[in-house]
Order: structure tokens, then sequence, then C-alpha cells
């Protein structure tokens, strides 16, 4: 292993929280909780069948949207993949329209046409995200493009993954907005897998920011399980787009509890997937490093934890029992939404 | 009302200079932009005019690029996308088919991908397979995209500004054998695209002729030569290949009694194939008093060699000919 972010046994301590804001570190702590309480409630609705279609849970990975949307604005174009309900809650953490639209019900953030695979909610900077691996990259450097056009000082964002380098796309779009100087960061959520496949089997490098060197961009190499790290880095990252500094990549190294698709651990179909990491990794928990850190620097208890922790438990599941009563779209919905004004 | 004189490349560059001029949300991207070499007559110096910003010439990458005038799309731009030949396109198929043209219906309408998507026919010359595809009937397939297929000077230049001014994902398909064509046209006026149908091009009685780009054209001209052979075709220009309106071609059809579809691409699962069943399950069994006819390309690449071109492509004889067969 030659570079420690990529061993299970490594950056397992405390999360350094020394000089940061204590309301931000606890909205952080918030965000993650809540975050990974919705992911879980999911899991356990699939695992019952009462959800259908499938769902890419990100338990593991919450600091990295949570770390970065804290840099971001309402008038910022964020674009995701097949498993971004984080990168959506942390911009809006609306829940209940999140677990209606899993559901397929018409008060979902896509109006219960897209389900978990492609979400919307574009008012709060997210502008969608689709499962075609790579598919909105190019996306993320239209709308940069646009708001070099337009003369803001909004900036594209695109979630991938490290399976993602391996598009062409990805790397025409490195190039185009380094070209173009465009205002867009390169989120990589490198989770060393891509479906069933480990990294070391699909590419010659675990570091998949390597290709920023290739493309003249600036680029940060980090643990994405440490949402302090991932807020100062991003923050300085996204700082130098808006000035004009062209694109820029932010590779986060992090790991997924649950395998590629619904609750399941996946050991049986992942190949280089063992149990053994998967433990390791569940003790580099972005969730538990911040809340002991905070709790041995005394801005955070027990008790304040267990309360907070009861109080997500509840409103999720209030949420999630009136988005089962939702009603599901209207028949007409199959031909009403394909063209505008139809 | 005073009218001015273009040919179908000018047409074109008048309505590119029309968007830029009037709408500033709208720019131009592509391969070739800043070079003539590319695009004949209908982009002549526009990034001279509107500056390089907002004409935009790319690194070779198809998929890229038209990714990024997506995005830009739902960020309230206006992009059009230049595709110098079609065949280039297909690198960029994700970002049409998967996300554009779905865009709309996956998040409940809420945002539409208001992009245009230019490319270019550009048949002959011995480019062969590789550089001459004319592949409308793929995207005709796919809901949530509009297809555009202009056939005269007055549409080159109408329906492209009625494509960028629409809100939805437009595929427009120009063909360089059509740039010679001369019109007279009136000053601008802006088109709804969704209200744009199929337009009779010469009313007849005798055989109804639909086609659709260059064969239109092909068509208009065997329809000059029929008529002194005695034939009166009702001639049709489809226009807007998808969403199809259709009505006025069965209307055309009952009143004819003879169905002829010419199309430029290649003929097996083709556009002619979606006219003639869309007409023929909305008539009576004894409405027609011959079969109806598909003129298209045969099944095989383009070839190379000028011969084989001559032998490949139809041409107003052929089109006579088999239109003779059914009187």
């Amino acid at each position: 292993m030659l570079n420690k972010l990529f061993s299970p046994t490594e950056f397992n301590d405390l999360i350094s929280i020394k000089g940061q804001d204590i309301k931000n570190i606890k909205k952080f702590l918030h965000l993650m909780l809540l975050i990974r309480k919705t992911e879980q409630l999911l899991a356990s609705a699939k695992k019952s069948g009462i959800i259908r279609g499938p769902v890419h849970l990100g338990v593991g990975q919450e600091a990295i949207a949570v770390g970065i949307s804290q840099n971001l604005k309402k008038t910022d174009r964020v674009f995701g993949g097949h498993r971004s309900h984080a990168h959506l809650l942390t911009l809006n953490a609306d829940f209940y329209r999140l677990f209606a639209e899993v559901l397929g019900k018409e008060t979902g953030f896509s109006k219960g046409m897209g389900g978990s695979m492609h979400l919307f909610d574009q008012s709060n900077g997210f502008y969608g995200s689709t499962p075609i691996v790579a598919g909105t990259i190019s996306l993320a450097v239209g709308a940069a493009l646009a708001a070099k056009l337009q003369n803001s000082k909004d900036i594209g964002v695109s979630y991938i993954g490290d399976g993602a380098v391996e598009e062409g796309v990805v790397h025409e779009c490195f190039n185009l907005a380094k070209v173009l100087k465009l205002p867009v960061l390169f989120v990589i959520e490198n989770n060393l897998f891509a479906s069933h496949m480990h990294i070391s089997l699909r590419q010659p490098s675990e570091t998949t920011s390597r290709f920023a060197e290739a493309n003249c961009m600036p680029y940060k190499l980090l643990d994405g399980n440490d949402v302090v790290t991932v807020f100062q880095n991003s923050k300085e990252l996204i700082d130098n787009l808006r000035n004009g500094g062209g694109p820029a990549i932010l590779e986060l190294i992090t790991y997924r509890w649950y395998g590629h698709v619904d609750w399941r651990e996946d050991i049986d179909v992942g190949v280089a997937r063992s149990m053994e990491d998967i433990k390791n990794w569940k003790a580099r928990d972005p969730i538990h490093r911040l809340s002991q850190s905070m709790i041995h620097s005394k801005i955070w208890t027990k008790e304040e934890e267990n309360e907070l922790s009861n109080k997500i438990d509840t409103e999720i599941q209030i949420a999630w029992d009136k988005a089962m009563n939702d009603p599901y779209p209207s028949k007409d919905s199959i031909l009403k939404f394909v063209y505008s004004n139809n | 009302m005073k009218t001015q004189k273009y040919n179908y490349g000018t047409a074109i560059l008048s309505a590119f200079e029309y968007l830029l001029e009037n709408y500033k949300e709208t720019f131009v991207i592509g391969q070739g932009l800043w070079s003539p070499w590319y695009v004949g007559n209908s982009m002549t110096d526009l990034d001279k005019k509107f500056g390089k910003d907002r004409v935009i010439d790319t690194p070779v990458s198809e998929s890229a690029t038209t990714g990024a005038a997506v995005g830009a799309s739902l960020a309230g731009m206006k992009p059009i996308v230049v595709h110098p030949r079609m065949d280039f396109m297909l690198y960029a198929m994700d970002a049409i088919v998967n996300q554009a043209a779905k865009w709309s219906h996956m998040f409940g309408g809420q945002a539409h991908p208001g992009v245009t998507i230019r490319s270019i026919i550009n048949r002959g010359g011995e480019q062969g397979a590789q550089h001459s595809q004319a592949l409308h009937a793929w995207f005709a397939h796919v809901p949530g995209l509009r297809v555009v297929m202009p056939s005269t000077v007055a549409d080159a230049r109408d329906l492209l500004i009625a494509s960028v001014l629409c809100k939805d994902p437009v595929i427009y398909i120009d063909d360089r054998w059509l740039y010679e064509q001369e019109a007279y046209l009136p000053p601008i006026v802006e088109l709804d695209l969704k209200d744009q149908k199929p337009q009779i091009s010469l009313e007849g009685t005798d055989v109804t002729i639909v086609a659709s780009g260059h064969s239109s054209y092909l068509v208009r001209k065997a329809g000059e030569k029929l008529k002194t052979l005695n034939i009166s075709p009702e001639i049709i220009d489809v226009r807007i290949l998808n969403p199809l309106y259709i009505y006025d071609i069965i209307k055309s059809v009952k009143k004819t009694r003879k169905l002829v579809v010419v199309d430029p691409g290649s003929i097996s699962s083709g556009f002619s194939a979606e006219l003639i069943a869309k007409v023929v399950e909305n008539i009576e069994v004894n409405c027609l008093t011959s079969p109806p006819v598909r003129i298209a390309l045969p099944d095989a690449p383009a070839p190379s060699a000028s011969t084989l071109e001559k032998e490949y492509y139809t041409s107003v004889e052929d089109i006579v000919t088999k239109v003779q067969k059914l009187f």
C-alpha cells in the first residue's frame, strides 16, 4: 500500500476540530447523522421489500458531501450520479421528499418520476443526478460554462466515483474545462470499488487524482472520512474557482459500508471486499470520529448525542409514514412530462 | 413585403446572426467554428462578429462538448452545438439520448434542456462510410427529442430559430447537398416549433409522396417531371420528424389512394417504415390502390468511389421511375 489513505487501519483517530467554529462542527454532526439514519431506514425498507427500486447507499461516505456543501450557495450547480442521496440532502435536508421519491410518490423531489437514481432540487443548487456512470460530468462543465458566460461567481460541482475515471468522457471534460478555464470542481469519491470490482483490478494506480497533473489542474487527495479536512480544503479550492482560477479536482478516499446496491454487504460478490476490511473501515467512521473528538474537547456530551439521535429517529419515522401514505403520480404523467408544455 | 435573397447556407447564417443579436443567452459551440472548412457558408465570420466567447471552437471532444451544452441549457442558456458531420456526433449519444432527451421526464417536468444540436449530413464527395450518414431515424425513435429536418431555404433559417427558442432538446439536421438552393425570404418572424407541421409543397390528386431533408428536395424536382408525364403528385415535406404530426399525411393518402415515401437514410428499420406504418394503421384496408412504396438508401454503408456513389444515392430519375410504375 503506497498511500496510507487507502489503508483501512489508518486514519481512524479523532478528527481535529481545533480552531473550528463550534456551530459548524455541530451542524456537520447533525447532518451526517441525519443522512446516515435516512439511508439506514432506506436499507431496511429495501430489505423488507417495501422499496422496490434499487437504492445505492452511501453509508460511511457522509463527510464528503457535508464538508463540501458548507461552501456552496443555492445558485451553484451540483450534479450527481447513482449514489447521490447525501449530495442532495446536504443542500436541502428534506428527507421526507427523498423518501417520497424513493417510493415513487408525486410529493418526491422528482415528483415520483425518478426514484432514488434520478434526483432533482434545482432551487437549492441540486441540478440533478442520473445513474449513467460519468453521465452528468459534462453537464456540470456546461453549467460552469454558463456561469462564466453569465458573469456570475457561481460554480459547477460534479460528483463522480473512482469508476467514472475509466470513462472517456471524464478525460474530455477535464481537458475542456481546463482549456476554457471553467469554474467547476470535480469531486472524486474514491471508495475503492466500482460495483463489485476493486480499483486495483481496474486501474494501474489507486490514485485517480493523477489525472489532475495530466490536465495541469490543482488538486487535493485527502481522507474523505474527515469532515473538517474536506470542509477546509474544498473551501480553498472553491474560493479559487470563484475567483476565476479554473477547474480543480478533489479526490476523497472513503468506503461504503453496504455493497454497490441495496442493503447487503456484498462480500460474496465483491472482488477483494472482505469482512475484515469492512470492520476496519467502520472504525474509520466519519461520524464516530467526529463525535468522539467533540466529546473529548468537551463541546458535546454522550447525552446530547443520544438526544439528537432520538430526535432524528422520530423525525424520519414521521416523514417515512407520511411519504408511505402519499399518492403516486397520475397516469397521465407518462406522457405529460416528455416535452415542455405538453 | 421586402424580401432578401438567400441560399440554404446563408439562410442558416442569418438565423445564427438573428439569435446571437437578439438573445444574449445564445452561444454556439462545436468543432471547426473558427475555420471555414467545416460548415460551408453557414457560419462565416460569426466568431469575428460576436466574439470567441460566444462562438466557441472546441477540442476534439464531441461527448464533453454536447454534454456541456446540455448542462448550460439547464443553467438558463440557449446553446447550439454544431457537429460538422453527423457521424462525429455518435460520440455524444449519452448526452443526447440518456441525459437531454429524458431530463424533463425523469424529474417530473421541472427542468427542460433547451439545447439545439445541429448536425450536418455531408454525403457524397467520395467521403465514404464515416462522413456521410443520415441517422435522423435513430433520433426520431427517442421520446423527448424534437427532430427537425429543413429541406427549404426558408425552413433552414426559420426552423433553426424556432429550434433554439424551443425549451426542449432539438436535433436540427441539415444537408450539404441542399446548400445551393436559393430563395427570396421575407423578414424573420419567430415560429413556435411545437406548432410546426408537415408542409404540402405541391397539391395533387394522383399520388402522395412524402419525404424529409434532401429527399424532399429530390421529390420536388421529381414532381416537376411527373407533371409533364400527366401524373399529379401531392408532395409533403415532413420537416418535423419527432413528434410526428401525421394527420395531414393521412388525409392526403385518403385523397390520392397511393403512397410513396422517400427517405435520405438506409431503408431497413428506417423513418420510411414509420411513416408508412402510421398511415396504414389509420386508413381502411381497401383505401390504397397499390402497395405503399419506399425509396431509400440500400442497406449498406456509403461507398467512396464516385461510380458507386452514383449507384448508391437516390436520384430524381429513380423517384420518377418508381412513381410511374404505379400508373
